[in-house]
Order: structure tokens, then C-alpha cells, then sequence
């Protein structure tokens, strides 16, 4: 099986080093040819303080091994998603993000995608933030979505199949609300092409570590998700939707895990289960 | 495209419209000087919609430059709830003029200092203020499952609010009843009606527009609660000759609105031009706007100004007044005095509980084929669309660092000619002709 960690410095393919070289090439077309919001200031503080905040959490957790692959994943989402009006409220989502992973855990497993988390608390408990939308036009949005899918392919990131489960989903009740609404195909189609969406799929609800286990519970609750999602954008008008809809599901993974049992997910098979990563 | 005619035409009107009075300006932050400004009316088959928003309540105001026959007029706008008699409300057309002169992309002139030694500079300020009519788009109608749950009488307008089972039923009623809908409507409507929408249905009644003596329609304004917050554009995409240009105008209490499902994009901004742009600074923008939108592929919003209510700098503008802003639906401010809005207001701090964000779209059914659905943002920074120009110092100096000073000029007019270029993509060698006759020789 492939995996590995940075300590022992195998070049292995795990999924997370070809996700962190997209969303980092994502971050550049930001700041070099297209603006989509972020700024470099607030990518830093978010960056750093997810880094920081596994290093010490790590210390303080006793864990043999640092690695700040998946923080670094954490930091760069919330570079791209979170606006906020204050640069401390970046640090807060991403000492929340990270600190989530060592302490709201249950059973070996955190709950919580942590930036999705996130951004779900700063929306409840701060006046200052907001989600940007992720307009990146559809040149950068297709772009995305083909490199996001070659991630996939390549199969490094292993139970991805959820991220096809939950846009397959999230498209087709787009494209059944566009029927029965009698609106053109161009609708949903335009609907897809949010670079938000491209983020949550690929790098939230796919999060191998706070779903399901077993591929009909993944599927379970990807579908799970768009359903509530779609009801809280179009029937109440809840923006953004997806993060609410994921979080608030979020926690049922532990009951599809006790119906639906399979094997734990590692990054990395030889690191003995339920070590905090 | 004809439109492109007339918009040179109402240019024409526009710039020849301004006229010289003298601005109030406050603290000069940018210490720049306000000469010209690009109002709506440079661009044909603009509609002007004013949203004021708090929390789930919306107050939607909505101008056109409708120019016909005023027997002819008649709006159909889908709206998300039942409205009654007392959420609805004519607005004098001025006010919204005063918006939009207030919130305009303007040219900014500075005069250089006399190299030799430390000047100060003066300049004249000239804000404009032309006359604007209003109203909105048409669409139109006929029966079968129509509901009238309500009618008004509303100043010179006769309103319906409409509910409808199915689309054919409300076409066949509206068409009926003297509004023509145009071909394709169909979809639109039955996809508003499936969302469980309402319609806004209204025509001008002669004889109260008689009596009113006003010789305009006035813009009409719709207050309602709902999570919602959209303009819906698509019933005027249906049979539209080409592009269109809405300009939004957003009131809200914490900051600026953008797009959740179009790109929000800031107009190019800041930038130095030659000095003859002042003469032309109509068809000057209007070539900018032009430019971005193509850049975008049309589909993008822009934002021409974000900016705390309670200031401005420099100002386009007298500042509107409380009342003014709660005739436009800002309730929330808590004055309807006619004063100006920032008295009492702006300490320095926190900034006020009013935000403006002017959003200019071009858009038809292709490039936009959704309806835009706006977010409230905590975004509270200043934006504007300013164009700089700087007059050369013309004294008799003799210093070195005046040789130094003229010396660059040449360089500096070439990249206020570059500016000019790539801002509007106008010819190189007609805008260094231009501005050599202003004295801007370029190298």
C-alpha cells in the first residue's frame, strides 16, 4: 500500500502532496492572474497558524511523528474560502480547524472535517466572516476540476470515491431541480461552476479521516449531505449551505461506522490505528 | 449593434449636462479633486435597481430609462412574497439620481507642485447633476389559474399582485389584459411560479398621472421579507435585443454585497490618464466598462463603488440625506430628517450603519442565464472607480531639480498614454495626438 511520512522521508505518493501542489498552484493563479479574494496576508496567518497549531498540539499530544501535510491542506482551503474583517479571525479558524482534530474526537476518529468546522463556527460566532463563493471563471474552474479529478485517478488519494458520490449527488438534484423547474440545462451547469464546490468535494467531505468507512456508508452520506444541502440553499435560502449541511451530518459517521463496519482509514498503513495525525 | 449609436448620443447629452457647482468636500484623504463623473446614463437599456437590505427584509426600487409611449408601460417582476398596499411606494426619480451621481466612477485632478519649492494647489470641482425619468422593463400577459390576490392604486400606477398554477394560465392572462409578453416568457414565468414566486404586475393609469401633473413615471419601490435576496433578471433577458446594463445600488447596514454565483470584480481603478480624458471622460469610461467586460467574457458583476455612506472623498456628490436613504429603503438608520446623512454619524471609529455598493453587470441570457443572488458581506473597505490626472507645474522655474522635473514629464505622459490605452483600447497615435494639443508631448 503506498504511504509514508515525512520523517522517514520516503518519496511516497500520498494523495495529500499532489492536493497541497493544486491548491497551492490555485493560491498563485489567485494572487498572479485571476482574483478571486484572497489576499497574501490573511493565506499566511491561515497557513502559519495551522502549522503551528499541529506542532504544538502534536508536542502536547505526544505523537512521534509531526506532519503538517494535512494542516498545511487545512490552511490553504481556508486561504481560498475564508474572508474575514479582521486578520486574527484567520488565525482563530485555523487554530479551530486543528485543534478540532485533537480534541472533538470519538472512538480513534476526529468528527469533524477541520476547515469545514472552521468556518462553521466563525459563521455562528463571529460577525466578521464570510465564505467566498469561489467564482474563479470557468477556465480556472475547469482547470481545477480536471486536476482535482487526476488526484482521484491516480488513486493516491484512497476512498475518494466520495467525493464522485457527493458531486454526482449534488449535480444530479441540481439537474432535478432545473426539470422541474423547467429552466434550461445552462442553469445547473452554471450552478456546478463554483470553485467552492470544487474545494468542499475534494478537500472536505472527501477528508478520508471523518467518513465512513464502509463504501455504502460514504455514499450514504455524501447523498446525505447534498440532500440537506440543497434544501438549506434553495428551500431556505441558507448561504453557504454545504459546510452547515456536512458539519451538521457530520456525526452520524459514527453510527454508519457501527452499521456499516469496515476498515479504519490511515494516510499511512504502517502508523498503528488511531494515532493522531 | 444601433445601441452603440445611441449610447454615443446620450453621452453626449450626459457630459454636456454637467454643470460647474461647487462641492462640499470633506476631510481630503486622497487630496484629489473631483471634475467629472460617468453616470448611468451612459449606457442605453440601463436599468437602475436600488436594494436596501436588512437582515431579511428588502426594499427593491426600480428605475428604467424607459422612453415610450407611457400608455405602453407596464412591468411584470417576480417577487418572492405577498406584498401588500403599504409595502409598496413611487420614489421621486431624483433621488435615485442623486445615488447614482453620488456613487459614480469620477476623474480626479491634481496639480503638480512647482518643483522649486513646496505649492499648494487649487482646482475647481464640478459635480453634475442631470435629470433622470425612471421605470423598468416590460414583459406581459393573460389567464387560466391566475389569482388576483391583490390590486392598488399607487400613484400613476395601477398594481396586481399575481399568482399563477402555471405558466400558459398566467400568459394567457397577462396577454389578455394588454401586456405583451414576450416570445419564450413561458419557461421563465413557470420556473418563478414552481419557486412559489409572486408577480408585481403594473400599469400606468392615465387619468392618475393626469391628475398627478408630473409628466414622468416615477420609479416604483416593493418592500417584502424574505431570506431571498436576488434581482431577478431573467424575464428581460427573454426578448432582449442584446446586452444589457443594470446598475445596482445596494444599501445595507454591515458592508458591501457580491455575488454568490457571478464572479464580483473591482473596475480598474487609481489610475493616471492624460489630461484631455477630462473632456471625454463619458466615452472614456464607457470604453473602460467596455474593455472589462470583454476581458471577463461577460460574465462577471463589477463593483464602480463601495464606500461607507457616512463619507466620502472625494465626493461625486452631495452626500445623501437621511431621508432620502430611508425613501430608498434604508429604515434601519433611524432618522428621517433632511439632513445629511453623515452629520451625527461618522466619528472616525467604527465607520455608519449604512454601506453603498454600486454593481454595474452587462449581461443577456447567454453570459448570465441565472438570476444573481447577492450575500451581505463584513466587507467594510472603500473602493472606488478614480481616474487621476495631474497637471503639469507651468511656472517659469529655473532650479535643477525643475530641469529634472521637466525632463521626466515626457516619460510620465507616456505612461499616462499607455494607461489610456490598455484602459480602453483606444488607438496610441490618436491618444498621443490628443494629448500633445494639451501640451502633453510624449517622447
Amino acid at each position: 500500500m503506498p504511504g509514508g511520512s515525512l520523517m522517514t522521508g520516503r518519496p511516497l505518493p500520498d494523495a495529500r502532496y499532489f492536493q497541497i501542489a493544486a491548491l497551492g498552484c490555485l493560491l498563485a493563479i489567485n494572487f498572479i492572474l485571476i482574483d478571486f479574494g484572497a489576499r497574501p496576508l490573511p493565506s499566511a496567518i491561515a497557513i502559519g497558524s495551522a502549522l503551528l497549531t499541529q506542532l504544538v498540539c502534536s508536542r502536547i499530544a505526544g505523537l512521534p511523528h509531526l506532519d503538517l501535510r494535512s494542516p498545511l491542506i487545512s490552511g490553504l482551503s481556508l486561504s481560498l474560502l475564508l474572508r474575514a474583517d479582521a486578520l486574527w479571525l484567520y488565525a482563530a479558524a485555523a487554530v479551530i480547524a486543528i485543534g478540532s482534530k485533537f480534541v472533538l474526537r470519538f472512538d480513534g476518529k476526529h468528527i469533524w472535517n477541520p476547515a469545514g468546522l472552521a468556518i462553521v463556527v466563525l459563521l455562528l460566532a463571529s460577525n466578521g466572516v464570510w465564505i467566498s463563493p469561489g467564482q474563479w471563471g470557468a477556465e480556472v474552474w475547469f482547470a481545477a476540476l480536471t486536476g482535482f479529478l487526476a488526484i482521484l485517478v491516480l488513486g493516491a488519494a484512497r476512498r475518494a470515491d466520495i467525493a464522485i458520490f457527493f458531486f454526482g449527488s449534488h449535480a444530479a438534484l441540481l439537474l432535478a431541480r432545473a426539470w422541474w423547474l423547467g429552466d434550461p440545462l445552462a442553469i445547473p451547469l452554471h450552478q456546478l461552476q463554483s470553485g467552492s464546490l470544487l474545494i468542499f468535494t475534494f478537500f472536505m467531505i472527501s477528508d478520508p479521516r471523518t467518513t465512513p468507512d464502509s463504501a455504502l456508508g460514504r455514499f450514504l452520506f455524501a447523498f446525505a449531505v447534498a440532500l440537506l444541502a440543497h434544501y438549506m440553499a434553495f428551500f431556505m435560502q441558507m448561504r453557504p449551505a454545504l459546510y452547515f449541511a456536512l458539519i451538521i451530518i457530520s456525526p452520524a459517521t459514527i453510527l454508519i461506522d457501527r452499521l456499516l463496519p469496515a476498515k479504519r482509514f490511515t494516510w499511512a498503513d504502517p502508523v498503528p490505528q488511531g494515532v493522531l495525525r | 449593434m444601433t445601441y452603440r449609436a445611441a449610447h454615443a448620443l446620450k453621452t453626449g447629452v450626459a457630459m454636456a449636462a454637467i454643470l460647474a457647482q461647487l462641492a462640499m468636500g470633506p476631510a481630503n484623504a486622497f487630496c484629489g479633486f473631483y471634475v467629472a463623473q460617468a453616470d448611468s446614463k451612459l449606457f442605453n437599456t440601463s436599468s437602475k435597481v436600488v436594494l436596501a437590505r436588512d437582515g431579511d427584509q428588502t426594499a427593491i426600487t426600480m428605475a428604467s430609462d424607459f422612453e415610450g409611449d407611457t400608455k405602453e408601460f407596464a412591468v411584470v417582476v417576480p417577487v418572492p412574497t405577498f406584498i401588500e398596499r403599504k409595502q409598496i411606494g413611487v420614489v421621486d426619480p431624483k433621488t435615485i439620481d442623486h445615488l447614482d451621481h453620488y456613487t459614480a466612477p469620477r476623474l480626479v485632478e491634481y496639480h503638480d507642485d512647482d518643483p522649486c519649492q513646496r505649492m499648494m494647489m487649487t482646482a475647481s470641482t464640478m459635480p453634475a447633476m442631470p435629470v433622470a425619468r425612471s421605470v423598468q422593463d416590460t414583459a406581459v400577459q393573460k389567464k387560466y389559474g391566475v389569482t388576483i390576490e391583490a390590486s392598488y392604486d399607487v400613484g400613476e400606477y395601477d398594481v396586481l399582485i399575481l399568482s399563477a398554477n402555471e405558466s400558459n394560465g398566467l400568459v394567457n392572462w397577462l396577454t389578455d389584459n394588454k401586456y405583451r409578453i414576450p416570445q419564450g416568457a413561458e419557461d421563465v414565468l413557470g420556473s418563478y411560479i414552481r419557486q412559489n414566486m409572486r408577480f408585481f404586475v403594473a400599469k400606468v393609469n392615465l387619468e392618475r398621472m393626469k391628475g398627478l401633473g408630473n409628466g414622468y413615471l416615477r420609479p416604483l419601490q416593493v418592500r417584502y421579507q424574505s431570506a431571498k435576496f436576488m434581482v431577478p433578471l431573467r424575464l428581460g433577458t427573454v426578448n432582449a435585443k442584446g446586452p444589457q446594463d443594470l446598475i445596482i445600488y445596494a444599501l445595507t447596514k454591515n458592508g458591501r454585497i457580491e455575488s454568490t454565483n457571478y464572479r464580483t470584480v473591482k473596475i480598474p481603478s487609481d489610475i493616471d490618464v492624460p489630461l484631455y480624458v477630462k473632456d471625454e471622460f463619458g466615452p472614456f469610461y464607457k470604453a473602460l466598462f467596455e474593455r472589462a467586460v470583454s476581458r471577463e467574457n461577460m460574465h462577471a458583476v463589477f463593483v464602480e463603488y463601495a464606500w461607507d455612506m457616512g463619507w466620502c472623498d472625494p465626493c461625486a456628490a452631495e452626500p445623501l440625506s437621511n431621508k432620502e436613504l430611508v425613501e430608498l429603503g434604508a429604515r434601519w438608520i433611524g432618522s428621517a430628517e433632511d439632513d445629511a446623512f453623515r452629520t451625527n454619524r461618522y466619528s472616525g471609529g467604527g465607520g455608519s450603519d449604512a454601506f453603498v455598493t454600486r454593481l454595474h453587470v452587462r449581461y443577456d441570457a447567454r453570459s448570465f442565464p441565472e438570476d444573481i443572488v447577492f450575500m451581505e458581506t463584513r466587507d467594510r473597505s472603500n473602493f472606488q472607480g478614480r481616474y487621476v490626472q495631474h497637471h503639469p507645474w507651468q511656472g517659469p522655474s529655473t532650479c535643477p531639480a525643475a530641469t529634472t522635473y521637466r525632463n521626466e514629464l515626457p516619460a510620465r505622459f507616456t505612461r499616462e498614454a499607455k494607461n489610456l490605452e490598455d484602459l480602453t483600447g483606444w488607438n496610441r497615435t490618436d491618444i498621443t495626438g490628443r494629448m500633445a494639443l494639451t501640451g502633453q508631448q510624449v517622447k
